[in-house]
């Protein structure tokens, strides 16, 4: 009889295992939704200078643009960014062009000096979403003209390429009209540039740091209260012997930014409060 | 000598509790024992960049005014209702103690609100004086008070945001202990109401 009854174990054990993997499953992926910034609205990934999500610009004029803006980063820090959506999904053009670079956080995060064009085609709105470490001189009324002067024309004519690219370059003309001004931002932020670690990764550091600290502090405490005393603050617990005193383990400091250079391109965590213009056409 | 051992005796659980202590303070401030104080500072800031976008725009009232002025000096009624309205909305201010009460923050609204009421009503005459609308300082000035509005609703809609996640901190569960144990004097703050331009910012239209 009892022979009868074991198959059925078995069977129950990998199912508790698959459990336990679902639980934990469900833990990380409560985590991980709990971490990821809840977004009401969806916006295009930010996957280079040059976000051409309603494909508006030809490979070349694409690449041109991201050049152009690279280089401009490398002299200046300052992150431009060039954006065309399909639309707007019913949200004004000042109001999703300050969300966006919010999101992409575009600029340098101590300068926030980033400064977005946005291109919505089927709403035939533009805007210049500037960062607020750059309003005093990519100023609204500049701005308005780039947009008036440089990009609507060209807008009205069909050609949007010519008019993204003549944005561009008024913006970069202005950005870099004060020469002394660009030079000094370019060299408080070079530090930056490179080799910073990814937030995440700090993060798990830290964690690590903190749980051997906490760990090293707990266990040692355990040995006292609970272990044998075989020296002076020598302690046999667990089939090991803990040696107290000399102080625990300190935490070493470590400073992290949030963004990182070279290759891929993402935002440097600068901020945006509403400068520029918009027009449309 | 008995006296130095007791003293050694004494110290030895002092280090340990203070050890304990440096690992406890963390793992208090990461279950949130800091999220109040921490919210209603950053929507204090939040508030103040509001007053601070509003302070904007007043002070460019005055160079608009002169130069509508130098063109359509006869629209005194409206420019008279703009340097008027603007009086009294640089006169009501909130302080940052006082968000957490709703008639001031409906004053001040009030006040600001009416003042954008009669700017878009001046901007809606000037469309009458071509000379006027293609002047170089009227267009600068026209695209620093669109971008000034646009900078207000980015600011009410910063303060909006902090306000909510300082109000929700107080209402739910671990906010609400820490607040009946440790800040029992914090109150909601007064949100605006969503009326005017929270999500859209007000359209002035300048006709083209």
């Amino acid at each position: 009889m009892r022979r009868v009854r074991l198959p059925p174990v078995p069977p129950a054990r990998p199912a508790s295992k698959a459990g336990v993997g679902l639980l934990l499953g469900v833990l990380a992926l409560l985590l991980v939704a709990g971490m990821a910034p809840v977004r009401a609205q969806q916006f295009p990934q930010l996957t280079g200078r040059v976000v051409d999500t309603a494909d508006l610009l030809s490979p070349a004029a694409e690449a041109a643009l991201t050049q152009k803006l690279e280089a401009f980063e490398t002299a200046s820090s300052d992150q431009v960014v060039v954006a065309t959506v399909p639309d707007l999904q019913g949200y004004a053009v000042e109001d999703y062009a300050n969300r966006l670079a919010r999101q992409w956080a575009l600029g340098q995060a101590k300068e926030d000096n980033g400064v977005l064009l946005l291109v919505a085609r089927d709403d035939r709105k533009v805007r210049i979403e500037v960062g607020y470490g750059l309003e005093g001189t990519l100023t609204d009324a500049l701005s308005r003209t780039i947009i008036d002067g440089d990009i609507l024309p060209a807008f009205r004519g069909g050609d949007f390429a010519g008019g993204i690219a003549r944005g561009v370059d008024g913006i970069l003309a202005v950005l870099s009209g004060n020469a002394a001004e660009l030079k000094a931002r370019a060299e408080r932020n070079r530090q930056w540039s490179g080799d910073e670690m990814p937030s995440w990764l700090f993060f798990t550091i830290f964690a690590a740091v903190f749980l051997f600290v906490a760990g090293t502090f707990v266990l040692t405490q355990m040995a006292r209260l609970r272990g044998r005393r075989v020296g002076p603050n020598r302690y046999r617990w667990l089939g090991t012997t803990w040696v107290l005193g000399g102080g625990y383990p300190g935490s070493r400091g470590s400073s992290g930014g949030g963004f990182s250079g070279g290759g891929s391109f993402s935002g440097g965590g600068g901020s945006f409060g509403g400068g520029g213009a918009s027009g449309s056409w | 000598m008995p006296k130095s051992r007791v003293a050694r005796l004494g110290t030895a659980p002092f280090v340990h509790a203070l050890c304990l202590l440096a690992l406890l303070v963390p793992l208090l401030s990461g279950c949130g024992v800091n999220s109040i104080p921490t919210y209603e500072e950053q929507a204090k800031a939040a508030w103040s960049q509001v007053e601070n976008q509003y302070q904007r725009r007043a002070d460019l009232i005055p160079n608009l005014v002169e130069t509508v002025k130098g063109y359509a000096a006869q629209e005194k009624d409206v420019l008279t209702a703009v340097v008027e309205a603007r009086a009294k909305a640089t006169q009501v201010n909130v302080s940052a103690d006082q968000l957490t009460d709703p008639a001031a923050v409906q004053k001040f609204q009030a006040a600001q609100d009416s003042l954008s009421g009669a700017l878009s009503r001046l901007l809606v005459t000037v469309e009458r004086y071509p000379d006027l609308k293609s002047n170089q300082n009227f267009l600068a000035l026209q695209s620093q008070l669109e971008g000034t509005e646009n900078r207000i609703a980015v600011a009410r809609r910063d303060y909006i945001e902090a306000v909510r996640v300082y109000n929700t901190e107080l209402k739910t569960i671990p906010g609400r202990w820490w607040a009946s144990w440790f800040y029992p004097e914090a109150e909601p703050m007064q949100p605006f109401t969503a009326t005017a331009g929270s999500s859209t910012p007000p359209t002035v239209d300048f006709g083209k």
